[in-house]
């Protein structure tokens, strides 16, 4: 175990932005292995909250700690990636102009020098585990697409599968179900709760259904800070989430 | 595409046969006969192709817009110049057997620093490549490393090639002011007006183009190249799943300015001069047209956008002088409008699109061994 018992420890985070704190003393735990999702309305810092854990956003005051006693806050944004922190865009943001597969392969694990990527040539294994994450991801048949062609629900599994073949301990998934139908809801909630349990996994989603499905514990975000924690009825039944909600 | 490249490059050492052949073999009252004039113009097109495929791995593979591009070119050229100056030695109108001709004149004694070892076609030629390099090098490392992107980043190329024109321009420079470096004698001991070095000149051309196609296509296929298409179509998603992107756009940018240098160094004895005009931000932003028109982003496009724009440009100046910059600039504008893959990249996307069965047999698509 860790030590603080967690994957991902963030304590006291504040970040603000000319006066305006887009994180005001934020304290998360995320346990190994473990599901979360985040909610909260617009402008309550979730987006912040991921920029501050994959190194684009310093905040001013805080610690965050990533595993044992990785210190997440003195890294970039590449050495985090490398550390095993995927992160997942609001908008489906794959490579367009090259295939699904190779979108893929760019995405696995190791080789990630300039010396090393010119003179890799693609191992058995690794064409193994592109299979796997595609078989995963349910876009196995599509391997030769252009990633510009596919759907916009497809695009979020692709990127969702290119976070798989980074192998990370931690993925950060920001709304992966906007724009999405029903129906590809419900598989997106599917492949999370695959994903969840070797990975820990946190998701910020509006999609109150989408989060229900997930059935997992909720943290609710509220000008930066966190409102409450729990179960989903639980948190749902709180009369300071309902005013935030409402309120608004 | 790539079983293009690899046609275009056994065309280009082909040319580098037959037109030396066709100049010096053939008599010159024959039809095929190529006249010792077109020689040096059509290796001024295949430096200028050089050039463009140097800006097409940076801009078409990279994402990195460079308006400055021309600099690299220049300096390329300069280096080669000075050892071309260095050769003419006691030839020159003041006789001096270490001064060049502009220093004797500026009554300078003794040689600059910066001159030592110009006298030396291996230093000269290493200097080729290692000026425009490290600039680019240095260059880019600060403005990678702190992120400049799009459009700040094409201004600041334009004025760091724009400085270069001032400073290049200056007499106490060192290297000839407005009138640049010319009259040069001889290369490696030929005459350099002779027609046998024109056309060995054109050769080399020749093959140092096939043989950078042949090395971009290389490096565009391997998973290298395609960090590079990845940094170009979503430059944080690359580095949000672990690529040091500045690094990835360190190196397509350094090695681009070599292979500029490299194309600059073959176009000056080619052309005879080397002067500060080359730095001028016009001619930088001339080698983007010729990879937009022939397609960014495809190897052999920007050869053919670089030899169909030059030869037009020729036609032009002296058929009509005053519609060339018109001429172009409308060029630019429909092939942004209504060609913006460039011509080699709309030919490919109707390749792409006939039915399967009009193409004989299994076409290597988009995707190569790894499928399979």
């Amino acid at each position: 175990m860790s030590r603080h018992g967690s994957i991902l420890y963030l304590d006291g985070i504040t970040v603000s932005f000319d006066g305006f704190k887009a994180l005001n003393n934020l304290s998360l735990i995320i346990g190994e292995g473990e599901m979360r999702a985040i909610i909260g309305p617009n402008g309550a810092g979730k987006t912040t909250m991921m920029d501050v854990i994959t190194g684009k956003t310093r905040p001013q005051s805080g610690e965050a700690v990533f595993g044992a006693a990785v210190d997440l806050l003195t890294r970039d944004e590449t050495e985090i990636a490398r550390l095993g922190i995927g992160r997942k865009f609001q908008r489906p943001s794959v490579f367009e102009s090259h295939t699904v597969w190779d979108n893929v392969e760019l995405a696995l694990a190791g080789h990630r020098g300039v010396a090393e990527a010119l003179f890799h040539r693609l191992a058995p294994q690794e064409k193994q585990r592109i299979e796997e994450v595609l078989d995963t991801v349910g876009l196995l048949s599509q391997g030769r697409r252009l990633a510009a062609h596919l759907s916009h629900g497809q695009k979020q599994w692709l990127e969702i599968g290119m976070l798989l073949a980074q192998e990370p301990q931690l993925l950060l998934v920001d709304e992966p179900v906007a724009g999405m139908t029903d129906d590809e809801t419900a598989e997106t909630a599917r492949l999370l709760k695959r994903i969840a349990g070797s990975k820990a996994v946190v998701v910020v989603e509006h999609d109150m259904s989408f989060v229900r499905e997930l059935g997992v514990k909720v943290t609710v975000l509220h000008e930066g800070a966190v409102l409450a924690e729990g179960p989903l009825e639980q948190v749902s039944a709180e009369p300071r989430v309902i005013e935030v909600y409402l309120g608004r | 595409m790539s079983r293009l490249s690899l046609i275009a490059a056994a065309i280009i050492l082909g040319l580098a046969l037959l037109v030396p052949l066709l100049n010096l073999a053939v008599p010159a009252e024959q039809a095929f006969h190529i006249p010792d004039y077109l020689v040096p113009l059509l290796g001024k097109y295949l430096c200028f192709a050089i050039l463009a495929l140097a800006l097409d791995l940076a801009w078409g593979y990279c994402g990195i817009l460079s308006l400055g591009h021309g600099a690299f070119f220049a300096l390329g050229g300069y280096a080669m110049g000075m050892y071309l100056m260095r050769q003419i030695g006691s030839r020159g109108v003041y006789a001096n057997p270490v001064l060049p001709d502009f220093m004797v004149f500026l009554n300078w004694k003794e040689l600059p620093w910066y001159w030592y070892g110009f006298d030396m076609f291996w230093f000269a030629s290493l200097m080729v490549m290692l000026v425009p390099g490290l600039l680019a090098f240095v260059f880019g490392w600060f403005a990678f490393r702190s992120r400049v992107t799009g459009v700040y980043l094409s201004i600041i190329t334009q004025a760091l090639t724009y400085a270069l024109l001032l400073a290049f321009f200056r007499n106490d420079m060192g290297f000839g002011g407005n009138n640049g470096l010319t009259d040069f004698k001889d290369i490696l001991g030929f005459s350099i007006q002779a027609p046998s070095t024109r056309a060995a000149l054109f050769a080399a051309t020749c093959i140092v183009l096939a043989a950078f196609l042949l090395m971009l296509r290389w490096i565009v296929a391997s998973r290298l190249g395609k960090v590079m298409v990845a940094v170009r179509d979503a430059e944080s998603r690359t580095r949000f799943i672990g690529y040091r992107v500045e690094h990835v756009k360190l190196f397509a940018f350094t090695l681009s300015a070599v292979m500029a240098g490299i194309a600059g160094a073959l176009y000056v004895p080619q052309v005879g001069i080397i002067n500060p005009g080359e730095f001028a931000p016009a001619n930088s932003i001339e080698i983007v047209i010729w990879t937009a028109v022939g397609g960014r982003g495809t190897l052999v496009g920007p050869i053919i956008g670089a030899v169909t724009v030059n030869a037009g440009k020729t036609y032009f100046t002296a058929a009509f002088p005053d519609m060339w910059l018109l001429v172009l600039g409308a060029l630019f504008i429909c092939v942004t409008l209504f060609l913006p893959r460039g011509i080699v990249g709309t030919l490919a996307d109707w390749l792409a699109r006939l039915p399967r069965k009009a193409k004989a047999g299994k076409t290597p698509t988009a995707l190569p061994e790894a499928a399979e």
